[in-house]
């Protein structure tokens, strides 16, 4: 696919999601190229969450679109895909993290189970090839392979954030998306699995769009931000222009709240 | 001979707007070329404008007014007007930043610190690990310092490695932000060595320094910023 290089992945154009008469996201477009991370930033309800489902057709668009190129390199509007091959590119292409493990885990499942899964969801039958990748996985998650038969149930929480991630990232995805994906964890944690998704993202050549508040955590994996408030994306451009040269009010509000250590 | 970088009537100013958006003029009508192989050095009191001109051409910081125009093999990128992409790309492999601060990732160790520009830019992570190791041997950083993470080193371990990870790859263009402030004479040398080593390999440099000494033996220009203040 080197031809294709210079295409984006994915484009998001003039993406609009109302509640009602609540606006949970208003007229967002960029464009995601193959190894890079967006972050989008923002308070609570500034309508980073909604974008991100729209992006995976978890949520449909109130107005707008988004296309997405295919292996095969064509470009395609989401809306226009039947469920099935939405369903497949969600398997094999996509990769979501959830800010709550439980809801991105199968908690009644064993971690090798829940990596093992998507395996099998993209077609693997032998059984001793899906548990050799799955540990190898676990092992890359720096999760001891000596507790890939326990459930996540007795996971920290560090822990099945990081098997949620090797869930995701076992079928290779070309897109991720991550819905806070350090928030709730003690910062100790946090820097290991920031160092972590930083490594993959880097080796996996992965995109990424990662939802979260917490400016240093945009500063250490993302190229390039997003800040949005009341549904609206007011400013954008590379990670540390934004950081370092803050245009608009409100990023220079969000950039000066942050503690100095 | 076309020059590396070429800056032509560049501005910058900040607007405060927690601070009832008063406005602060930086600079105005910047205008200088660097050639390959050449060092330019900039001059003038602290709050001249010198690291934002050095952030501006690197592009952390967004360019007001004017044009800054880098040249990448064959082709000149505006770096005022350029995508984000398109920055990306140049710092992957056109300009390198010694900043006058490391700004370490947790949990990385120094040596993977310092060959991650090189390892992004093509040549494999052995290859660029063992060049990084004998850049950090050069500079006298410890041995057992290369495997821990830079956060707790003191302030000139901590610039040592912020050089190496800068002289590392071999960039056309190289920006120094106060690359000897905190260094002992000895390093201070190796720092000269390595600046007069690159520019006989033709790279454009330019170069913040305040001590006299140092800016005399890599000087080619030097450039008075106070010319390009912004008279109030």
């Amino acid at each position: 696919m080197k031809d294709n290089e210079d295409e984006p992945l994915l484009v998001a154009e003039g993406l609009t999601k109302r509640y009602g008469r609540q606006t949970g996201c208003q007229d967002v477009s960029f464009e995601l190229y193959e190894g890079e991370v967006i972050a989008v930033v923002g308070e609570s309800g500034s309508g980073k969450s909604t974008l991100l489902q729209m992006l995976c057709a978890q949520m449909e668009a109130t107005s707008g679109r988004v296309l997405y190129r295919k292996r095969d390199g064509v470009m395609c509007d989401l809306a226009a895909m039947d469920e099935a091959e939405r369903r497949f590119l969600a398997r094999t292409d996509w990769g979501y993290v959830h800010q709550d493990p439980t809801i991105g885990l199968r908690m009644a499942i064993s971690a090798g189970g829940n990596v093992g899964e998507r395996l099998m969801a993209v077609g693997q039958r032998h059984y001793g090839r899906i548990r050799g990748t799955a540990t190898s996985w676990l092992n890359r998650v720096e999760i001891d392979p000596v507790r890939i038969d326990d459930s996540p149930r007795t996971y920290s929480g560090g822990m099945r954030q990081r098997l949620q991630i090797a869930r995701n990232l076992v079928t290779e995805p070309r897109l991720v998306l991550l819905d806070e994906p350090t928030g709730g964890l003690d910062v100790s944690v946090q820097a290991r699995l920031l160092d972590l998704l930083r490594g993959l993202v880097a080796d996996l050549k992965l995109s990424a769009v990662v939802v979260t508040h917490d400016l240093a955590v945009a500063r250490l994996l993302s190229h390039r931000i997003m800040v949005m408030r009341g549904g609206k994306v007011i400013e954008s451009g590379l990670t540390d222009q934004v950081l370092d040269d803050p245009r608009e009010p409100y990023t220079q509000l969000l950039v000066a709240s942050i503690l100095p250590l | 001979m076309q020059a590396a970088l070429e800056l032509t009537g560049v501005a910058k100013g900040f607007t405060m707007h927690l601070q009832g958006g008063v406005r602060l003029s930086v600079v105005s009508n910047v205008t200088f070329s660097v050639r390959a192989g050449e060092c330019v050095v900039l001059g003038g009191p602290s709050g001249a404008g010198k690291s934002s001109i050095l952030k501006m051409v690197f592009g952390s910081y967004r360019c007001d007014h004017g044009q800054i125009l880098v040249r990448r093999r064959a082709e000149s990128i505006d770096i005022a007007t350029a995508r984000a992409r398109q920055i990306l790309a140049l710092r992957k492999d056109t300009v390198g930043y010694v900043s006058q601060f490391l700004r370490a990732v947790p949990r990385v160790p120094t040596i993977d610190v310092v060959a991650e520009p090189l390892a992004g830019s093509g040549t494999s992570r052995d290859a660029a690990r063992r060049k990084a190791t004998e850049l950090l041997r050069r500079l006298n950083l410890p041995g057992p310092l290369w495997g821990l993470p830079p956060a707790t080193f003191s302030g000139g371990e901590q610039q040592r490695v912020n050089i190496a990870r800068g002289f590392l790859p071999n960039f056309p263009i190289l920006l120094l932000d106060e690359p000897t402030a905190s260094l002992d004479a000895a390093n201070c040398e190796v720092v000269m060595e390595l600046i007069a080593e690159r520019k006989r390999c033709g790279a454009a440099i330019v170069a913040i320094v305040h001590d006299h000494n140092v800016r005399d033996r890599i000087a080619d220009t030097v450039i008075d910023m106070t010319r390009f203040a912004e008279i109030a």
